[in-house]
């Protein structure tokens, strides 16, 4: 594993919302490109909070501190640019959040439109179309394209909003319990997504649901009260934790 | 224990009924307001009451000799009051909506406090202080009453309507609306102006509408900046005429009073229509 550059490091990674009490206690691990990682933990144990830490979300919020290093690439994501890691790093939420007052097709060019990019109709055209088409949405759509996005369903808004972050080419795509407001169906739908996806982007994945880890993730983190407790291969640590804290998530006696 | 279901079943009913009527005696003064002004004021209402401007005393003094009805109309206060709000309506939209977006983004900021603040004093500052005011900042140095010291007075009171619409439609919006779009590497400005504004548009809207409906009828601030006009007026240095002033001076004249329900009519018309559009809207947009 260590022979291969990883995309993404945390470097004893700390996150805080006030003086005395830290959500996520250095952090350390390396993510390698074009695996799907996903964040277990009980709620509260800041896999979340650590997720938003790498598209420096929490810059929006002056009281949150983000210390230790994030490396993307090698280069430190903490010294850089929001607007320029955004680009490099999606996110899709935990509610489907399409952008209300346009169609699905200003949805999914919305990144270009909000970076100031002008492209070509032909251009347009061709990028929503192989969009849509690598989140299956684009049989559902092709023929309501200037419809708006909350017309559809919430497992299809989803997907739109996946289109919508692919769009920009990013390397990473952070997915914040991406199917929790979800139904099964459109759930299942999602996973198999993901692992079609993962040829083209890495994925860091926060999920509350065990099964969904182990169906789709390479690797898993299992993170306690803000700690790092173990993080290695899925079914190395669905078969065999190393940890007690580990184990007693996973056979449902804590969380 | 003694079985009182029924007792409070009736309780019930009651209090139910002690409800009801206290709501519909809320809706009988505007009821009765309504229908004063619709049965004294109806008759007058004709083509040329909305394309003629008010009589001269001579030409009512004749026709009232003669047994007609009085000529004459509300066409200068209606272009007046058109006037004035437009102009008010064009300064208070963007300096209104830029102001909310400020206080919306940035709630916990001490400035943002402090025009928060700001902007409750002046919502509560009583109109005829604000006719005087401008008096002393327009008309004083302009040498003279105009249609640009109207719009500036009715300017300043739309202002705060504006800004807190628009800040309270923007709070309301949900947060990963603003994330989502920042997550794509929009600026924050780019993500204002490009989702959450458009996003709050239905809700903005209202607030100006109702703005408006709350001005259109301002007295008091009109008399110590527009001063009043008794010919159609288009020029907007001059003295000009409004619909509420107009009646002011109908009431004051004993040769006009029967104009003073025609006039009231209309205003209440308008300002009824603005309402009921402003409520059409926002439901709309919250589908």
């Amino acid at each position: 594993m260590e022979t291969i550059k990883p995309i993404l490091e945390f470097n004893k990674t700390c996150v805080s919302y006030t003086k005395q009490t830290m959500a996520v206690k250095y952090v350390s691990a390396s993510i390698q490109r074009n695996t799907i990682t996903a964040i277990m933990g009980p709620s509260g144990c800041g896999k979340s909070t650590l997720l938003r830490a790498v598209n420096l979300m929490h810059n929006l919020y002056p009281n949150i501190h983000v210390e230790g290093e994030i490396l993307l690439n090698g280069d430190n994501i903490l010294s850089m640019e929001p607007i320029d890691v955004r680009r490099k790093v999606g996110m899709v939420f935990q509610r489907p959040t399409p952008f209300p007052t346009m169609s699905i097709y200003d949805n999914v060019l919305a990144g270009y439109t909000l970076n100031g990019i002008h492209l070509a109709k032909s251009d347009k055209d061709s990028i929503v179309e192989h969009c849509l088409k690598s989140v299956t949405l684009w049989d559902e759509v092709k023929d309501v394209l200037n419809k708006k996005g909350t017309f559809l369903s919430g497992g299809q808004q989803q997907r739109l909003c996946i289109a919508r972050a692919l769009a920009l080419k990013p390397e990473i795509l952070l997915m914040d319990e991406p199917t929790s407001a979800l139904d099964p169906i459109a759930t299942k739908y999602i996973e198999e997504l993901l692992l079609t996806l993962q040829k083209e982007v890495t994925i860091v994945i926060v999920t509350h649901n065990m099964g969904q880890a182990k169906r789709i993730s390479s690797h898993s983190m299992f993170m306690y009260l803000g700690e790092l407790v173990e993080y290695g291969n899925t079914d190395t640590m669905f078969s065999c934790p190393s940890d007690d804290r580990t184990k007693a998530y996973l056979t449902g006696k804590m969380g | 224990m003694k079985n009182n279901t029924r007792k409070r079943l009736v309780e019930n009913k009651l209090i139910l009924w002690v409800v009801c009527i206290f709501s519909a005696l809320t809706a009988v003064p505007l009821l009765l307001i309504l229908g004063e002004v619709l049965m004294r004021g109806y008759d007058q209402l004709s083509w040329s009451f909305f394309t003629e401007p008010t009589p001269n005393a001579y030409k009512v003094m004749k026709a009232a000799a003669a047994g007609e009805s009085i000529p004459g109309g509300i066409a200068n206060g209606i272009i007046g009051t058109l006037i004035m709000l437009s102009m008010a309506t064009i300064l208070a939209i963007p300096i209104g909506i830029l102001c909310g977006t400020y206080l919306a983004e940035n709630s916990k900021n001490r400035f943002a406090r402090i025009v928060s603040f700001m902007t409750d004093l002046l919502q509560g500052t009583p109109s005829v202080i604000i006719g005087i005011i401008t008096y002393i900042w327009v008309v004083v140095p302009m040498k003279g009453y105009s249609a640009i010291a109207g719009s500036i007075a009715l300017f300043i009171l739309m202002l705060p309507l504006i800004i807190r619409s628009t800040e309270e439609t923007l709070t309301i919006l949900p947060v990963s609306l603003k994330e989502a779009g920042l997550a794509l590497g929009g600026n924050r400005a780019q993500v204002m102006f490009r989702i959450q504004l458009p996003a709050a548009f239905g809700g903005i809207f209202t607030g100006i509408l109702l703005a408006i409906s709350r001005v259109v009828g301002e007295t008091a601030p009109l008399m110590f900046t527009a001063l009043g006009c008794s010919m159609i007026r288009w020029s907007i240095n001059e003295p000009i005429s409004a619909v509420p002033l107009l009646i002011w001076e109908f009431f004051n004249d004993p040769n006009l009073q029967d104009l003073v329900w025609g006039a009231s009519l209309v205003l209440l018309i308008f300002v009824l229509t603005l309402n009921i559009l402003s409520k059409y809207i926002a439901k709309k947009w919250k589908q």
